[in-house]
């Protein structure tokens, strides 16, 4: 299989994110970024197939802070190419990151080879203009699905799984070349060890891609701010014992004790 | 001028879903405000006869697509933007949901209009409409206004009532044809959810656990404390990727809507995926070390601590009150 | 000696004695020789590691642990035996090697050892030690065998063999002593220098002119019997005793808590599934092992019941190398050992030393360990829990998944902000490490802690966000590369800081930064806090107001204590508090592994094991008379201890606590 995963790091919630001064942006100084779940995830699906079905894996992102590391293990862990596209990339949203990624998707085949898969991820954390699957698979002129759990081969095609809600989900089947939105793969992500990542950092090199944006973003953020403290929880003080003794007495005012 | 809002109604297996009445309310809020027409449109195969409930919007239009059961999210973008064409509608509400999950991406592309995802809340300013959307796991907040009136929104799961938008009202239905491509993608089958030894929905008290539980083990002080007030345990995403819960357990998004007494959310940051199946249960109380954590934002109680450190009290205080 | 006297003056099945001996001898020393080529093949096909430094330490190792064999008598019913029939060996094989040169080349000019007489005292006398130490041996064989002693029928064969050999040589004794007396017309005779067997001549004179005979067969016996034994040896499990005084010679030097890979190559971080991927070192521990189950008794996993015995790893890395090193290649896998051990064996280690500490021919069972997991952590081979802690360590430096600028998060209460040493000098830098940092449950133990050297006027700092985990449990878990990287950071960082002297609150984090951490050269003295605060308290600088009262036990840490034999400081700061110290059983260097080391505090329980260490231990803590207290000093026993105080119903009766918290409750007015 000719499989391709788009990657994107997103900032780390685990740290405090804090609104610039313009009061639309976050505020850089404290960002740091990582590869989003659902990326990992994609990540993962791609060497699963590959190891079960053959084909190749070409991992391609568009350049961003903290992203090489992210690529670097993305060749430890198996991936047999790495492209990174590169340009004035500040403020790409979706729609204008699809453009690029379908122009660097179509210099490897246009048409796409029959076998081609996209594996992007289903969505990330802030896709506000909403995520790339889909776009970018319009501009590819193929079938796209999204939150998709599970990856068949099946024919000249694909059956894939896709959440709905209720923990129901449903079969579909469609054709190749196609781009699926990948919520999570069969498998946790594989752990590798440093010292493979290390080792790819010294042996292997990403190729870097120039390209140049046009769509300027649809959606304009006036404003950027935190959740008001207002409509917020009664926060309980204290000790272990003393917040133990409150929320006793609090839920057994209500009978739910 | 087109000014008319259109919903895309959302259902599955002939049953309207919640999100749709949710849009519903709120749709009827802004159409009133803008005076601008209130549209719906039911599509898929047999659509003709999905429409309870629709009352508050002045038409529904119902268009049956080719294809099994759940047509993909390029067929029923392709209908959306027909409808636009035909019936003067500027505004399209779409349901942040799994099931809608690449419509409001493709229409937004094919008919050149801004789309805004994630969205919470909905006002009015100035004769348009600014979108209040949860990024970042719930942890930031975004003003996007939609200032020539056009434009696709998203709007998360449990932004708003699902009441205030049900009407009994018979809809005024119209059947409308739309020509569009057979798609490419073909629905096979449902896969039902493997029935779990508990229904969390059916539970009076819930004790969720998030990521913050750290390891599986701790799992054990969840369910001790579940025990204590006579509940079960859920968890949230994470927790059931990690297969440390099986999925009929998890609440959220992808998972179960539950409405419980009590929940008690240990370690749960509060993302919308997440608060979308378990706002509204009665008392929500949340135990998070993060004080900033989203989830105090739709908890009645919270505290701000190590689940680790506070639920085996808090286990031990139930049991002795209990005896 | 007069032919009529001497043993190769006989006639073998028609053929002369001397040629018969020759024989025997070529054919014996033959297969030994091969056998012991064989293995010395096997054991350059392993990895690299250099054990030829330090020489003359190396012969002073020797000297100690095989002369003197102290870690045989740390189980006393057999440590006396083993150690007189070592000696008796020793002299046995010295006196049948003169022997038999002298039988093999009867034209040289010396006696047979039987003409000597201080050596024929030392055979007599030997011979019955030896016998009372085979029968010690068999006795304990049979009716009090300790666990995992492995009964095997090759222990029993070979006792019955040196016995044979023993009694041949006393009888050998009384028949001359028999011939002698015929000799002269009398009864046996008797000499001051077979003292054994001198009273055994007159039971067997009865062969009256036959004796010299029966002497010479006894010889025949003798020497067939050891020949024999030099031929069976190498094929049983008594290799170990001659491959022990090797594994002893070329044995680690180095402190045990440093655990740099030998040969640092790439190939080697990557660590070992198949026997020729382990260190020749290694090879040579399976060769040595004599299967007494130390190891296993002393293991905290084996006797919690995790599928773990150290010395089954010892012996399967053995059973692999021979047999697919001498027989069939066997499959290629990537299994370990060719599928011989599993996973969970590998990860039920905690690296608590008990084995190594213990194993009497000082064998390493913790690198072998390592060695498998590193190879399992390359294969990407780990459990989630144990996945997502160490992506935590990479990417924030802890393993709590909290971001690195939270570190000195429990310093806010505090009065008075300990310095940054990244920005000022300082005496001490307080390293914190992960756990009394993050953790919720030990940020009060954390803080007191500061509060008392603050009030003993302590000049310290902290790095801040500028620190990161030490690495030790990372690199014993196996993420070799991870423990490098981090180990590289925090390099970057203290180089920076300005300080004489590191604290540190955690064991684990002391062992690495004390052992394994090259700090650019400088000569940097690492101390763990309990060790501060006995300094502190000999230069009477810490500000004691009250003596407390009561009875405590203390829990030697496993990284504190075994790894580098620190057992007195925390005592003596405990009884200056006024408080009664109670020793637990398996107190020092017996210590039991509360079961968190090793990464095993990363990792998901095991399912259906008898009785997790920490319990073990608190149990023990708790059944001492009048002892309410268990002292403890490392971060990660108040968690593992306190967790088990509650799972055993001891809540209440006895409470764990931090030796800080002592300290500092002694400092309340």
């Amino acid at each position: 299989m000719n499989l391709f995963v788009l990657l994107k790091t997103v900032p780390d919630t685990v740290e405090e994110l804090s609104v610039a001064a313009d009061g639309k942006s976050l505020d850089a100084e404290w960002l740091r970024f990582k590869l989003g779940d659902a990326d990992e995830h994609a990540l993962e699906q791609a060497l699963l197939l590959k190891e079960k079905h053959g084909g190749k894996v070409t991992v391609v992102a568009m350049d961003a802070p903290e992203l090489d590391e992210a690529l670097f293990m993305a060749y430890a862990k198996g991936a047999d190419r790495v492209a990174k596209l590169t340009g004035e990339l500040a403020g790409v949203q979706s729609l204008a990151s699809a453009r690029l990624f379908a122009a660097f998707l179509k210099q490897q085949g246009d048409p796409l080879p029959a076998d081609t898969l996209v594996l992007v991820r289903s969505q990330a954390i802030d896709d506000l203009e909403g995520e790339i699957g889909p776009f970018l698979a319009d501009l590819l002129g193929v079938p796209y699905i999204g939150v998709v759990t599970g990856v068949v081969p099946e024919g000249a095609g694909v059956k894939v799984t896709k959440e709905f809600a209720g923990g129901l989900r449903g079969e579909f089947s469609l054709p190749m070349p196609a781009v699926l939105g990948i919520q999570s793969a069969e498998k946790p992500p594989r752990y590798v060890p440093i010292a493979k990542v290390r080792a790819a950092m010294k042996s292997s090199t990403l190729e870097t891609v120039d390209v140049t944006p046009e769509a300027p973003a649809r959606v304009e953020v006036e404003k950027l701010y935190k959740p008001e403290a207002a409509g917020r929880a009664e926060m309980i003080e204290g000790s272990p014992e003393e917040v133990a003794d409150r929320l006793v007495e609090l839920l057994a005012n209500q009978s739910l004790i | 001028m087109a000014n008319g809002i259109l919903i895309l109604a959302e259902h599955l297996k002939g049953e309207v879903a919640d999100i749709t009445y949710e849009m519903l309310g709120a749709g009827r809020a802004l159409a009133d405000e803008l005076k601008a027409p209130l549209h719906v449109a039911v599509i898929g195969p047999g659509a003709g006869a999905v429409t309870k409930g629709l009352g508050l919007a002045d038409a529904v239009f119902t268009v049956d697509t080719p294809g099994a059961e759940v047509p993909a999210a390029s067929t029923v973008a392709a209908v959306l933007q027909g409808l636009l064409a035909q019936k003067q509608d500027a505004l399209v509400m779409v349901g942040w949901t799994n099931l809608a999950m690449g419509v409001g991406s493709v229409l937004s592309a094919r008919a050149d209009l801004p789309f805004v995802n994630f969205g919470k809340a909905l006002r009015v300013e100035g004769g348009a409409v600014t979108v209040t959307s949860q990024l970042f796991g719930g942890k930031i907040l975004s003003d996007v206004r939609l200032a020539d009136g056009r434009g696709i929104i998203g709007v998360s799961a449990g932004a708003f009532p699902a009441d205030a938008g049900r009407s009994d009202k018979a809809p005024t239905v119209e059947a409308v044809a739309v020509a569009v491509e057979a798609p490419p993608i073909q629905f096979v089958r449902f896969l039902e959810p493997e029935a779990g030894d508990v229904d969390i929905t059916k539970q009076n008290v819930l004790v969720a656990v998030g990521r913050g539980i750290q390891t599986q083990d701790n799992i054990s002080l969840a369910e001790e404390l579940a025990e204590a007030l006579g509940g079960a345990v859920c968890g949230s995403r994470p927790v059931v990727d990690q297969g440390w819960m099986p999925m009929s357990r998890q609440v959220g998004k992808s998972g179960m809507t539950v409405k419980p007494r009590l929940y008690l959310a240990l370690g749960i940051s509060g993302a919308p995926e997440h608060v979308e199946g378990m706002q509204n249960s009665q008392t929500i109380v949340a135990v998070n070390t993060d004080a900033n954590a989203p989830i105090f934002d739709v908890a009645r109680y919270g505290v701000c601590q190590d689940v680790l450190d506070l639920v085996p009290v808090l286990t031990e205080k139930i049991k002795a009150r209990k005896g | 000696m007069s032919p009529v006297n001497d043993p190769i003056q006989v006639s073998l099945l028609g053929l002369p004695g001397l040629a018969v001996l020759w024989v025997l001898t070529a054919v014996a020393f033959g297969i030994f020789g091969f056998r012991a080529s064989q293995l010395i093949r096997l054991m350059m096909k392993g990895r690299p590691e250099n054990r030829f430094d330090r020489l003359g330490a190396r012969v002073v190792h020797v000297m100690r642990n095989v002369l003197l064999q102290p870690r045989m008598f740390n189980e006393r019913s057999i440590g006396l035996a083993h150690f007189l029939i070592f000696w008796g060996f020793c002299v046995y094989v010295a006196c049948f090697m003169w022997g038999l040169l002298r039988a093999l080349v009867p034209v040289l000019p010396i006696p047979y050892p039987d003409e000597v007489p201080l050596a024929v005292l030392f055979l007599d006398v030997f011979g019955v030690i030896v016998l009372l130490g085979l029968v010690t041996a068999a006795v304990r064989r049979a009716f009090f065998a300790p666990p995992h002693l492995h009964l095997s029928l090759d222990a029993n064969l070979i006792l019955l063999w040196i016995g044979a050999l023993m009694l041949s040589t006393l009888f050998g004794g009384a028949f001359r002593l028999v011939a002698e007396g015929a000799a002269a017309g009398a009864g046996a005779a008797a000499s001051p220098w077979q003292p054994f067997s001198s009273p055994l001549a007159p039971l067997v004179s009865g062969v009256g002119e036959g004796a010299h005979g029966w002497a010479k067969a006894m010889w025949w016996v003798h020497t067939f019997g050891v020949l024999g034994f030099l031929v069976y040896l190498p094929y049983s499990k008594h290799l170990h005793l001659m491959a022990s005084p090797f594994n002893v010679f070329f044995g680690n030097l180095r402190a045990p808590g440093d655990l740099t890979i030998a040969g640092a190559s790439e190939e080697s971080a990557a660590g070992a599934a198949k026997w020729e991927e382990f260190t020749w070192k290694q090879l040579l521990g399976g060769l040595s092992c004599a299967e007494c189950g130390r190891c296993d008794r002393a293991c905290p996993a084996t006797t919690s019941g995790f599928p773990l015995e150290p010395q089954q790893i010892i012996q399967k890395l053995k059973k692999h190398m021979m047999e697919t090193g001498l027989g069939k290649p066997g499959k290629e896998t990537s299994a370990l050992l060719g599928g011989a051990v599993t996973e969970a064996e590998v990860w039920a280690c905690t690296t608590c030393m008990s084995c190594m500490e213990r194993c009497a021919v000082l064998n390493e069972q913790i690198p072998t360990i390592l060695q498998m997991r590193r190879h399992l952590v390359s294969e990407g081979a780990v459990e989630k829990t144990l996945q997502d802690m160490l992506a935590n360590l990479n990417r924030y430096g802890n393993s709590f998944g909290k971001s690195d600028r939270m570190r000195a998060k429990w310093t806010q209460p505090l009065a008075a902000k300990p310095k940054d040493s990244r920005k000022e000098p300082v005496e001490y830098l307080w390293y914190v490490g992960d756990y009394a940092s993050f953790d919720p449950r030990l940020e009060d133990i954390t803080r007191k802690t500061a509060e008392i050297l603050q009030q003993a006027g302590v000049d310290f700092g902290l790095l801040y966000e500028g620190e990161r985990n030490a690495g030790n449990d990372v690199r014993r878990v196996g993420e070799e590369g991870l423990f490098e990287m981090l180990r590289e950071k925090n390099a970057q960082v203290l180089a920076k800081a300005q300080f004489q002297t590191v604290v540190t609150t955690d064991p684990h984090t002391y062992n690495t930064l004390k052992n394994e951490y090259a700090w650019d050269g400088r000569a940097v003295t690492v101390l763990h806090y309990t060790e501060l605060l006995d300094r502190l308290l000999a230069q009477g600088r810490l500000p004691l107001k009250k003596r407390l009262a009561g009875r405590v036990t203390y829990h030697d840490p496993c990284y504190l204590g075994r790894y580098n034999g620190v057992y007195d400081p925390p005592r003596r700061v405990l009884t200056a508090l006024g408080l009664e110290l109670v020793e637990m059983p398996r107190n020092r260097n017996r210590s039991y592994c509360c079961g968190a080391g090793g990464g095993r505090i990363w990792m998901e329980d095991v399912p259906g094991i008898k009785e997790r260490p920490a319990e073990s231990r608190v149990r023990e803590a708790a059944g001492l008379a009048g002892v309410e207290t268990l002292v403890v000093s490392c971060p990660k026993d108040i968690a593992m201890f306190r967790d088990a105080v509650k799972t055993t119903d001891n809540e209440g009766k006895i409470a764990v606590k931090d030796l800080a918290e002592l300290v500092w409750e002694a400092m309340q007015g």
